[in-house]
């Protein structure tokens, strides 16, 4: 039952998606690949549109990935499956436990938990970068999508610009290098 | 997003004060999920109880969910197009950087003492050797801030639990 499987596999991550944003890219990435629904490549393209989109990126990634998978059905359910573990464990907080976060054990669990999320992030960013030839052999094809990646990452860190207008610009790039 | 939730909801329609939606921030932020629509659902559930908070959710998630539908559509409908490949060959070079980007943004308030480099860099190795699914890591990463918390107490280390200030003994 394929909407069972994207309902249960996005409630899982759901729960876990610790820290928002880039976050909970490398767990929607891990499922998705195990699952066969996309390989990490077409998943990349997903995280280009996710962020071409208002709204936080891992709830439309989850709502592409539904789409993709099992159409306007697919969509609803894998959307539903992510924010529910939102709502339910916001609603516990809220009646009964509204200094959550000044509890120390919880700022205990994130003084570990943030530097693992680091390393998460970072090592998608690895496996991302090998699965499109970012790192791959030597040859003037890579040395072109290295360049790519160095000027996109100069111009997010020093000129701040923002993501939508690199994605844009990337795939101008990419129609006069490749096309 | 965060910025925008509050303009509306503490100076627009005055639903809530600056104090209670900084708390509100805060919260959203230790619990999984997208910081703006936990947000939104502690706000509706602050003004309008279980109903409010699952009103609040729909109303966050419904234009960002047909905009995403809609351009996802159009992504199956041009992906095979020749220029639209070649288009994405280059956008996916950028969507590392922008991913290895993210990573060293978390890094900036996550990692700011050696016990926080060692648990970074390890979690790093751990994952390209081992291959270990990710939510073991994030499970892990819970029980390694409890531990790590502990055993440096243990020796007397006092830890610094947010980069800003904020001590423990």
């Amino acid at each position: 039952m394929l909407l069972l499987e994207l309902f249960t596999t996005f409630l899982m991550i759901g729960f876990v998606s610790f820290g928002g944003g880039y976050a909970m890219i490398p767990v929607i990435e891990s499922e998705v690949t195990v699952h066969g629904w996309m390989t990490t490549q077409q998943f990349t393209d997903v995280i280009a549109i996710a962020g071409m989109s208002p709204g936080p990126i891992a709830t439309n990634c989850a709502i592409f990935v539904g789409f993709h998978t099992a159409g306007l059905p697919g969509a609803i359910i894998s959307t539903v499956g992510m924010v529910l573990p939102s709502i339910l464990i916001i609603l516990v907080i809220a009646k009964f436990f509204f200094q959550f976060h000044e509890n120390k054990y919880v700022k205990f669990a994130f003084y570990g938990l943030r530097p693992i999320i680091t390393g998460l992030i970072a090592y998608s960013a690895i496996e991302f970068a090998i699965s499109n030839d970012v790192i791959g052999e030597l040859s003037w094809y890579t040395f072109s999508l290295v360049a790519i990646f160095g000027l996109s990452l100069f111009a997010v860190t020093k000129t701040k610009m923002h993501p939508i207008l690199i994605i844009l610009l990337s795939g101008v790039c990419g129609i006069i290098l490749y096309s | 997003m965060i910025p925008l939730i509050e303009r509306e909801v503490v100076w627009k329609k005055r639903w809530i004060t600056v104090k209670e939606v900084t708390e509100i921030f805060a919260i959203a932020q230790s619990v999984p999920g997208a910081i703006a629509i936990n947000s939104a659902i502690f706000v509706g559930y602050r003004l309008a109880g279980f109903k409010g908070a699952v009103a609040a959710m729909f109303g966050v998630l419904l234009p960002t969910f047909w905009i995403v539908i809609l351009l996802s559509v159009l992504y199956l409908y041009v992906q095979d197009n020749h220029y639209i490949e070649a288009a994405f060959v280059g956008i996916r070079a950028a969507v590392v950087a922008i991913i290895a980007y993210a990573a060293y943004k978390v890094g900036l308030t996550s990692i700011y003492d050696k016990t926080t480099w060692l648990v970074a860099v390890t979690s790093v190795i751990v994952l390209y050797v081992l291959q270990v699914h990710p939510v073991f890591m994030i499970v892990g990463g819970i029980l390694t801030g409890l531990i790590a918390v502990y055993i440096k107490k243990y020796f007397g280390i006092v830890t610094r639990l947010e980069k800003e200030s904020e001590q423990i003994d």
